[in-house]
């Protein structure tokens, strides 16, 4: 049976005739067909309507799933780290794992559209790193992270950090089985970045404040940033650090710490 | 996908089309004429801009030539603070008593409801 869904594109006419009689389809399909009872018949519904009631992302959301149960398995914990080009993803990991390797077992995925440029960045540190070039695509997902946990083959009780492609607003859709989503901020970018970006700040678990080294030379007012962001999540967790020159990340690292423990 | 300027844009709604076409071609036998789409606003997808995927990414499929109904759905809440369920008139989730405190109750659907199928 044919269900009216609303469409309001025209009546194409193309199914498949099986009647000989011959007929103009110019005529208007906005008024009841008059039509020989014989015609009539040949006149058939010629669509069936599925019912499908299906999300889109199912798919991603089962391969994440899976990711999820293989981090959990091997006690390893995955993070996602997430930001706009720029905020400092790349500097961040450095310094973390210059301070940490050492008491933790570190491995980094790298996403980006093209380049190999932050792995070497993250290899320079002597930590084990897969880059992802994602070509066109905006963010990584569930399938291209599961590929890349492959060949990284990071070891049990270990760290996993996921480092999104500079976007703040598709890596917010695609949940990979990360633990947690890691949303970095800068202070060079305007403090209402959260209000722009309900997305990324609404599925972010903590929200790291970068760059405060810059504060005296830009306006931004911290206080209202924050006050903007937990304005769209409530729960939302904020660190304020400088990855460059040091400050606050010893609050970062307890959070990691924290986290690894209940992981592993 | 290619702007008037030429230049290469990137967008989620691209991959989230690729997604719905494979899992309808995955699910459902025979040539699609009207795929159904649910899409909240709060969901994060741009029903315009899936639309604007739909026709490339169908090309060579099944689905070539469908048509694409999309269902769009105002985001809902539940304020924690006053117990009241409100519709959205944009993304914030803010009750009109000024509590950002709230349950995501509707809007978030990206759902295929159902396809019209040939036979």
């Amino acid at each position: 049976m044919v269900t009216d869904l609303g469409s309001a594109r025209e009546h194409g006419h193309d199914h498949p005739h099986d009647h000989d009689h011959p007929h103009d389809h110019d005529h208007d399909h906005g008024r009841p067909h008059e039509q020989r009872p014989e015609a009539a018949v040949t006149h058939q519904p010629s669509t069936r309507l599925v019912d499908l009631e299906l999300e889109v992302l199912a798919k991603n959301d089962l391969l994440a799933a899976r990711n999820r149960g293989w981090f959990e398995g091997r006690g390893i914990l995955a993070l996602n780290l997430m930001s706009s080009p720029g905020a400092g993803k790349t500097s961040l990991l450095e310094r973390t794992i210059r301070d940490l390797s050492s008491e933790l077992a570190l491995s980094v995925i790298e996403g980006d559209q093209e380049t190999l440029l932050d792995a070497e960045r993250i290899r320079a540190t002597g930590c084990r790193v897969v880059q992802i070039n994602t070509g066109s695509g905006c963010h990584l997902d569930a399938d291209m992270l599961a590929r890349g946990l492959r060949s990284l083959d990071p070891p049990a009780q270990s760290v996993v950090f996921i480092e999104n492609v500079g976007n703040l607003v598709c890596p917010a859709l695609f949940d990979l089985g990360e633990h947690s989503k890691v949303v970095i901020m800068s202070v060079t970018e305007g403090d209402d970045k959260p209000l722009k970006y309900p997305h990324m700040f609404r599925a972010a678990d903590v929200l790291l404040l970068n760059k405060l080294d810059l504060l005296p030379y830009v306006n931004f007012d911290v206080e209202r940033c924050i006050g903007y962001a937990r304005q769209i999540n409530p729960d939302l967790e904020v660190l304020t650090v400088s990855a460059t020159r040091g400050d606050e990340l010893e609050r970062w690292y307890d959070w990691l710490r924290q986290r690894v423990t209940a992981a592993v | 996908m290619r702007t008037t300027t030429g230049r290469f844009t990137p967008m989620h709604e691209l991959s989230i089309t690729e997604s719905l076409v494979a899992a309808i071609l995955e699910r459902v036998e025979g040539r699609i004429q009207t795929v159904t789409l649910m899409v909240g606003r709060l969901s994060g997808v741009v029903g315009e801009s899936v639309r604007f995927c739909f026709d490339v990414c169908t090309q060579g499929t099944r689905l070539e030539g469908a048509a694409l109904d999309i269902i769009d759905i105002p985001g809902r809440v539940r304020c924690l603070t006053c117990d009241v369920e409100l519709e959205l008139p944009d993304t914030i989730l803010l009750c009109t008593c000024g509590s950002a405190n709230v349950d995501i109750v509707g809007g978030q659907e990206l759902r295929i409801k159902n396809v019209e199928v040939m036979v």
